[in-house]
């Protein structure tokens, strides 16, 4: 399985957004794009879930163009829990819109809430979780849907540090049992160290990839905090992100 | 819920309620003074011991008649719901629909109810219908524009989310928007049921055999005040009644904004 975005060129009503991206993501890969806010890095997501049309370039998976939705599921940038259903029907959401009833769908959910730190919670109403849990629960309703490739786009960006990392942690774990193929949006340079093979680095609008960094280090990660070579990559990357400001 | 969350909860109510109650009862008993100390004659201003007196000897009228109106204030609003919650669904999937039928509406509601009234009464009698078309005229477009807006109001991550996943058109409808536009769409209700029975009395004194309306334009020729505001005190009470009424069927509707 390989996805691949070619050459990808957009521009927003005047806005010159998207100048020519390429990436690859290969079976089981976790992919990090990394760049400044209003880069255009949702703007990604969006061509790639069909909700706009790129200008130029194309999408392939397996070499064919990518058509329909259903080879991935996307998390969008805020939690986007609806406030009208209980945290389990929030969860079972996905599985509902392919058709399954919602008794089954609950059924299908319940199993996996204790491993997503969600037992015991499953009748509660979005408002009454904190801020990692809303996480966790959008996560869960990303993963249930069984899709060979995730979406992810700045998944932590609203949390606070410490619960940030422990989150981190936690997908770290979560994605070591299932391999799925990822594609993770973020702005946070450790973010992108901790948990990528690879990562491509996006320049400031109109978005190009400036560069790409394997990061070929052993995993689990985040259970032994970052080490030397991490964090000697983690600075190439934040000197290579101020240089591209200062053009 | 046991006896004692149940007293609790009254409790809590009556202690909510109670500014307002002693304001109301201040202002009557003013009232009642000032009718007492300055011997004003009870048919240009009675006073409240005497509307309430009056108004319970007359009390199996005034409930006939407030019947009346309460089956036009409702049959009137039900139709204009249905009409509104039909069109706001037309004009969510057809756009179009709103440019070309949202002006037509704005107009209706510049129409002064106090010429249309009679106007509809000769057209269509002293039955029910006039009624139901005058209060579906006053609270039908206040219905459509909450719920147009309410279906408006829809998170873009979550239909970017449903899209994700597959949803169509009419899933997300089902599944976002009509949920979306719930808290409008109360809103608007409880606005409009108020304005209903405006409308609806409004509707019976322009012509009616029954309803609180004819009542009062009676009385007011029969030079009995007392009558008249015994049957406002009437009115004010339905339409306290029919909001919450309102207030409540939201409360059930959006059992998350309780938890
Ligand atoms: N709906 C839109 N219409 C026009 N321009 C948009 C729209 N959404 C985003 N943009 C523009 O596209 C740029 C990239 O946005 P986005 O992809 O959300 O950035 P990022 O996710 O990297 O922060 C933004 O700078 C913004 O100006
Ligand atoms: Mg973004």
């Amino acid at each position: 399985m390989t996805l691949r975005l070619d050459d990808l060129r957009l521009t927003r009503g005047a806005t010159h957004v998207l100048d020519g991206v390429t990436l690859e993501a290969r079976e089981g890969e976790f992919i990090s794009i990394l760049g400044p806010s209003g880069a255009g890095k949702s703007t990604l997501f969006e061509l790639l879930l069909g909700s706009l049309a790129a200008e130029g370039g194309q999408i392939t998976h397996n070499g064919q163009p990518v058509q329909g939705r259903d080879l991935f599921a996307f998390m969008p940038q805020r939690d986007a829990l609806m406030p009208w259903r209980r945290v389990i029907d929030n969860i079972a959401l996905g599985l509902e819109v392919q058709g399954l009833p919602r008794r089954a769908a609950r059924d299908r959910v319940r199993p996996l809430l204790p491993r997503f730190g969600l037992d015991g919670f499953e009748r509660h109403w979005p408002h009454q979780l904190s801020g990692g849990m809303r996480q966790r629960a959008a996560l869960a309703r990303t993963l249930v849907q069984d899709r060979p490739l995730l979406l992810l786009d700045e998944p932590f960006g609203a949390l606070d540090a410490l619960t940030r990392t422990r989150m981190q942690r936690w997908l770290e774990a979560r994605l070591q049992e299932t391999r799925v193929t990822t594609l993770l949006v973020t702005h946070d340079v450790r973010e992108a160290v901790a948990l990528s093979d690879r990562i491509y680095l996006l320049s400031p609008r109109p978005a190009r990839v400036v560069e790409v960094f394997d990061v070929p280090q052993p995993r689990p990660r985040m259970e032994t905090g970052p080490g030397e070579e991490a964090l000697a990559l983690e600075t190439r990357i934040l000197r290579t992100l101020l240089e591209g400001e200062r053009e | 819920m046991d006896i004692a969350n149940v007293t609790r909860a009254a409790a809590r109510g009556l202690r909510r309620a109670a500014p307002a109650l002693v304001s109301v009862v201040l202002i009557l008993l003013g009232w009642e003074v000032y009718v007492d100390l300055s011997g004003i004659s009870a048919t240009a201003l009675p006073a409240p011991s005497r509307v309430a007196a009056q108004g319970w000897q007359a009390r199996a009228v005034l409930a006939e008649n407030a019947l009346a109106t309460l089956t036009a204030t409702l049959s009137g609003f039900a139709v204009s719901l249905a009409c509104a919650f039909v069109l706001s669904v037309a004009i969510d999937f057809v756009p179009l629909l709103r440019r070309a039928l949202f002006p037509v509406f704005v107009i209706s509601q510049t129409l002064p109810l106090v010429a249309i009234a009679p106007l509809v009464v000769l057209w269509f009698g002293f039955g029910l219908l006039p009624k139901i078309l005058l209060v579906a005229l006053v609270t039908f477009f206040p219905m459509l524009v909450a719920l147009v807006d309410g279906f408006e109001a829809t998170d873009r991550d979550i239909t970017r989310l449903l899209r994700s996943m597959g949803a169509g058109r009419g899933q997300l409808f089902w599944r976002a928007r009509l949920p979306s536009a719930l808290p409008f769409f109360f809103a608007g209700l409880r606005i409009s049921i108020t304005y209903a029975v405006v409308a609806a009395i409004f509707a019976e004194y322009a012509g009616a055999a029954r309803g609180l309306g004819i009542f009062i334009l009676n009385a007011k020729n029969n030079f009995r005040p007392d009558l008249v505001l015994a049957a406002v005190f009437v009115s004010s009470a339905l339409t306290l009644a029919l909001f919450a009424l309102a207030v409540m069927a939201q409360h059930f509707a959006q059992p998350w904004r309780r938890a």
